[in-house]
């Protein structure tokens, strides 16, 4: 009983984080139409920043702040500067991702080194939180509520702000909200400075459950591509349920097979490519 | 013809003329990567579908083809067909799949397989040997001509490379070739023409994958060893790499792009670490100042500055 409790809280603490991640590539891909491939990187730097800030015992939460606003002005800079040039060059923007990722990462490895760098929990989290007789990691918990109200954050970010109508219309037809006088490419700015920042707000908040280590990026950007093959493109509720399914097929397919915790998320790929390729909630074929 | 027959001498007399057999074996391995970028050449630039998973296709016979030696005992021959079928089964399969979605999509779905598989070799310890990976316990003796020395593999892997030169450049004037340009240009036109726009896609991702499979094949007699790198997404931006800073859709572009990132990689191994850094690098300069790669992009300012002068003499 205490293993699938403890595993079930573990797949939720998981689906949490891998939501953080998602959303924000769902978010940058909606709008940009672009993959963008660095962010398994903007995850480990947020991780590594993290580990930085609380090596000079600072709070956590200034840790989060800290990598949430470096990591997204990073974003901006990159979007301004690279992306920005190859407009209309889909292609393009994806390949230049893609260099970003392999230069982030090395540089993570050239500042930080090649040994995993563990991320202490707040020091009111370290104990476990004792309920109905069983014992909780009270962090997971944690991470799992600060996920949902992310969640909610966003939600209501993207149906009842100004901001989230204009950023709804851009995904929905980019030139006629254009034509509209939106402008667009002041959004697109906005949107890669919030997914990135959550992908580094995700890093930190991730940090003490998988630490920070070089090859981090690796190992998360398949993820977020599953959750997002499998939610849908653009669909913040997608993520939301893709992240979810794939934190539990990830958990329990890793417990229970550890040779094929891969393969455990290849099948429902496989299964929404086929039945239903633009994803559970996605309303855009990719 | 005559440049067919200049090519396969300069091939052929190239060890010859090398100063060693450190030069001869990294001659090797730019044919070998030379022969995955043609492969992943035949997608991207004859097909317009950016695939970034073709590690698969290096790794996945390559480790069959070591498995298949050292566990089921099979001779070098047998073993080769079988890597070779295997990998071609992969993207058989996987093409399948990729090929739900077009354009970025399918970069995305290529990417994640090509990371699945990736984690089946790490973590399948009992099949791949994990992080160790598998070590091929001999190249092979064709016709009883011992291949262990640098330079004998070398006019091996050559004669290969020439053959499947030849190959693709069939391909590429064949009517199927001319069929998998229409489906990159005119998808529409082609399904209303009457041709399967999906089929020639998935054809064009299985010979990819087949002549990918060519290139594993070489790649673990090369190297004599295949582990998790291989199939890893670095290689797979490589090989993408190659055929995008050479000139994707041309056949020497790959080639050229396989000689240039294989030396600068070999140089810049042996002065700094920081290959990644500038394999970075290098991506958003290619893509920023010559999108259509070298070979197209060099005949174009070649161009610039011959025409002037024409347009000189006429005026004149």
């Amino acid at each position: 009983m205490q293993f699938w409790l403890i595993q079930t809280l573990n797949s939720l603490a998981l689906g949490g984080l891998l939501f953080l991640l998602s959303s924000g590539f769902s978010l940058i891909f909606g709008l940009l139409r672009i993959p963008n491939l660095a962010h398994g990187a903007l995850f480990m730097l947020g991780a590594y920043l993290g580990a930085t800030v609380l090596a000079q015992d600072l709070p956590f939460w200034l840790a989060v702040l800290v990598a949430g606003l470096v990591v997204g002005l990073g974003g901006v800079v990159v979007e301004r500067l690279l992306l920005r040039r190859l407009a209309g060059n889909e292609q393009g923007q994806v390949l230049v991702t893609l260099g970003i990722a392999f230069i982030l990462a090395d540089l993570c490895l050239l500042a930080w080194g090649g040994d995993p760098i563990p991320l202490a929990a707040p020091s009111g989290m370290r104990r476990p939180l004792l309920l109905f007789g069983f014992a909780f990691p009270t962090y997971r918990l944690a991470v799992l509520v600060l996920a949902l109200i992310v969640a909610l954050l966003l939600y209501l970010l993207m149906e009842r702000t100004r901001l989230g109508a204009m950023i709804r219309a851009g995904v929905d037809d980019r030139e006629m909200a254009r034509a509209t006088g939106i402008r667009v490419s002041y959004l697109f700015g906005c949107v890669f400075f919030l997914g990135a920042a959550l992908a580094g707000i995700g890093g930190v908040i991730g940090g003490p459950i998988l630490s920070a280590y070089p090859g981090l990026d690796a190992d998360m950007l398949p993820l977020a591509l599953i959750v997002v093959i499998l939610g849908g493109v653009g669909s913040l509720l997608g993520a939301l349920v893709g992240s979810f399914i794939v934190g539990f097929l990830y958990n329990f397919g890793t417990a229970f097979f550890p040779d094929f915790a891969y393969v455990v998320l290849f099948l429902p790929m496989v299964l929404a490519l086929g039945f239903k390729p633009e994803g559970l909630f996605g309303r855009v074929r990719t | 013809m005559l440049g067919w027959a200049v090519l396969a001498i300069a091939l052929a007399v190239l060890p010859l003329l090398l100063p060693g057999t450190f030069y001869i074996g990294i001659a090797t391995h730019v044919l070998v990567y030379a022969l995955l970028a043609l492969s992943l050449n035949i997608l991207i630039g004859y097909g317009g579908m950016t695939s970034l998973g073709h590690a698969v296709y290096l790794g996945v016979p390559a480790y069959a083809c070591a498995w298949l030696m050292l566990h089921a005992g099979l001779s070098a021959l047998p073993a080769a067909i079988g890597a070779v079928a295997i990998g071609t089964l992969t993207a058989g399969a996987f093409g399948v799949l990729a090929l739900r979605a077009t354009g970025l999509g399918f970069l995305m779905i290529t990417l994640a397989l090509g990371q699945i598989v990736w984690g089946v070799a790490y973590r399948w310890v009992a099949l791949t040997g994990g992080d160790n990976g598998l070590r091929l316990p001999s190249r092979p003796h064709p016709f009883g001509i011992d291949l262990a020395e640098p330079t004998p593999f070398y006019w091996f892997v050559a004669a290969v490379f020439f053959v499947v030169l030849i190959c693709l450049r069939h391909l590429a004037r064949s009517p199927f070739g001319a069929c998998l340009r229409g489906t990159r240009d005119q998808p529409r036109r082609m399904r209303m023409l009457g041709h399967n726009v999906w089929a020639i896609r998935w054809a064009a991702f299985v010979l990819s994958g087949f002549w990918g499979s060519v290139a594993g094949l070489m790649y673990v007699y090369d190297n004599g060893f295949v582990s998790p790198q291989t199939l890893a997404l670095p290689q797979s931006a490589e090989a993408l790499l190659m055929v995008v800073l050479g000139g994707a859709g041309t056949l020497a572009g790959p080639v050229v792009g396989a000689i240039i990132i294989t030396l600068v990689k070999t140089v810049a191994s042996s002065y700094v670490e920081r290959w990644y850094s500038l394999l970075g690098a290098i991506f958003i300069i290619v893509v920023i100042f010559m999108p259509e790669g070298l070979v197209p992009g060099t005949h174009r300012i070649w161009r610039r500055i011959t025409r002037p002068r024409l347009a000189e003499r006429r005026a004149a």
